[in-house]
């Protein structure tokens, strides 16, 4: 498979085409806004919690690339339903691999689908796209302790 | 018609073989990019470098290098040869007189230098003879919708410092200047306008003999951002009787680190320093100074020499082959670049297009899919362009857009590039699933 197909694999465009999560409510747990300024990408991302501590979902809307849009995407369909206690490994997890430049095999376990974005970790100008929303599900899980 | 450049298009425009025989001046344009040969479709953004630039920068470093205008030996006496003679090749080049020329850093500093002057004048710097110069509360600096962030946030400090307002000229839905509104904008009040020459993003060129006189009319200060226009058309300053204009070297065959700021002469010498120090003084007390007249007076610590005698060794390359021609040469390619695109499915080009002047560069936005997906597809195939808002927030806020493709060619650029580009727009569109 080429860098490019590599990067922007099925999954990935069938996400920016028809992303999870997308649209806010209006009272989330926590919310946090990303921007990137070198590119104009933006995400407002929404991290709803119920009383026992469980995700019942991650809402978010935002406008940039096929990755920044798919990665958003990927979170929230990975995160849906997890405690939220565990929300914070697979952050670390994805950023790890994202950082890596292609050198490590993501975490799978950790990761689900959203693996399919280590894709994007060679290429260095993308990094920052693939990691808007998890940027902003760092930062409101953040708000929520 | 469109003032101000109506020369160009009588110039006969580089042959295929003439072409050929300068882009091997370019060793960059030499290189493969991701397994294809590179197409360079960046040059709005920086140019590539002929090897006489080159040379000449390193020549100076390895035979003259030494500090201008100080030191009595023989290598500091050429380097200051060097460097003034440069600064009368650009003279030369924008119609100018020497000493209305100072080097900066780059366009982006020049706007910075005139408004911090003003800045200054404002705050009784510079005596009586600067008293022109002085805006405050009730006075208005007009700039247009269309320019760069380096023509816009300089004003925007300058409005914010000294209490005066910032206005623009908007642009309507297709990105013309609404110059039927100059009436409620130009007035009494107007003091500076500021515009640029060729737009950054669309490529068109703006109005400049309408606006100069409109602004002359009143009385206010006329500033212009020629970045896109002296590197691709024939400039005079005098004939635009303009009062100020700024370049950036880098687009336009020489190195990063040096721009040129025109001022009229008597303008210059009345205008209060911004960066002061050492070599733009006369004398010196523990209490105060005494300046040097223009353009010393604004060129304050160690300059920037080897950039400046590269400089001139640019505009030595651009006018053995004549801006006319590079610029007949360029309107070919705007025009191929604008009619391939229309051509294409699901592309908007950005701007007016049709009876209108431009150079050769285009910037389109395909609906759906995002100029970064297409940049990136584009880089697969070696094909070099510019992806995001280009330094122009609220002209794509204005037309719609957060971000745009831009192609922009230079006096290397060859119909193949055009065509290389055009064919990977319209396989992009398809890679990423077609015209939404």
């Amino acid at each position: 498979m080429s860098d490019l197909a590599g990067l922007y694999q099925e999954l990935i465009l069938d996400h920016a085409k028809r992303p999870h999560g997308y649209g806010l409510v209006e009272h989330p747990s926590a919310e946090s806004h990303q921007l990137n300024p070198t590119c104009g990408d933006e995400i407002t991302l929404q991290l709803n919690v119920a009383d026992d501590g469980t995700l019942t979902s991650v809402t978010w809307e935002g406008h940039g690339c096929a990755i920044s849009q798919s990665s958003a995407s990927l979170l929230a369909q990975l995160f849906d339903g997890l405690p939220v206690s565990e929300l914070q490994p697979r952050i670390d997890s994805f950023r790890t691999m994202m950082r890596s430049r292609g050198t490590i095999e993501p975490d799978e376990d950790l990761l689900g689908d959203a693996a399919v974005l280590s894709g994007a970790s060679k290429f260095v100008a993308r990094v920052k796209c693939a990691m808007l929303g998890w940027v902003a599900a760092e930062d409101a899980l953040a708000k929520l302790k | 018609m469109p003032s101000s450049i109506t020369s160009t298009t009588t110039a006969e425009p580089l042959s295929p073989a003439e072409v050929a025989a300068l882009r091997s001046d370019f060793p960059a344009l030499a290189q493969q990019v991701n397994g294809h040969p590179l197409v360079y479709l960046d040059s709005g953004a920086t140019s590539q470098k002929p090897r006489s630039v080159l040379d000449a920068e390193r020549d100076y470093y390895e035979n003259r290098n030494s500090a201008v205008h100080r030191g009595a030996h023989t290598l500091a006496a050429l380097a200051t040869e060097d460097f003034e003679e440069a600064r009368e090749s650009i003279a030369a080049f924008v119609g100018a007189s020497a000493e209305e020329i100072v080097w900066t850093s780059n366009a982006t500093e020049g706007i910075n230098l005139i408004a911090y002057a003003i800045s200054n004048a404002s705050l009784g710097r510079g005596g009586a003879a600067a008293e022109r110069f002085r805006i405050g509360a009730g006075d208005e600096i007009l700039v247009t919708e269309l320019e760069h962030h380096a023509n816009l946030i300089p004003w925007q400090e300058l409005a914010a410092r000294t209490g005066a307002t910032l206005r623009f000229i908007p642009v309507d839905d297709d990105g013309s200047l609404r110059l039927d509104e100059l009436d409620d904008l130009i007035g009494e009040r107007t003091r500076v306008v500021a515009f640029t020459h060729v737009s950054n993003v669309l490529g068109t060129v703006s109005p400049v003999e309408l606006l100069v006189a409109r602004a002359r009319a009143v009385g206010a200060l006329v500033v212009l951002d020629a970045c896109q226009s002296a590197p691709h058309l024939p400039l005079d300053v005098r004939a635009l009787d303009v009062d100020f204009a700024v370049f950036s070297g880098h687009k336009m065959l020489a190195p990063t680190g040096i721009g040129v700021l025109y001022g009229r002469r008597d303008l210059l010498d009345a205008l209060p320093p911004f960066l002061t120090g050492g070599s733009m003084i006369t004398t010196v007390t523990m209490e105060k100074a005494e300046y040097l007249t223009a353009p010393l007076r604004f060129e304050a610590g160690t300059q920037r020499v080897s950039q400046a005698i590269a400089l001139a060794a640019a505009v030595r390359y651009l006018d053995a082959i004549g801006m006319d021609r590079v610029a007949a040469h360029e309107t070919l390619l705007g025009r191929r670049l604008t009619d391939g695109l229309a051509a294409i499915d699901g592309v908007r080009i950005l701007g007016p297009v049709a009876g209108v002047e431009r150079v050769g560069l285009a910037s389109i936005d395909v609906p759906g899919i995002h100029s970064h997906d297409l940049g990136q597809f584009l880089d697969s195939r070696g094909i070099a362009v510019r992806v995001g808002h280009h330094c122009a927030q609220p002209l794509h806020r204005r037309l719609g857009v957060t971000s745009s493709t831009r192609a922009s060619t230079y006096l290397y650029s060859t119909p193949d590039d055009v065509d290389a580009f055009l064919a990977g727009v319209a396989d992009g569109i398809a890679f990423f699933g077609g015209p939404r």
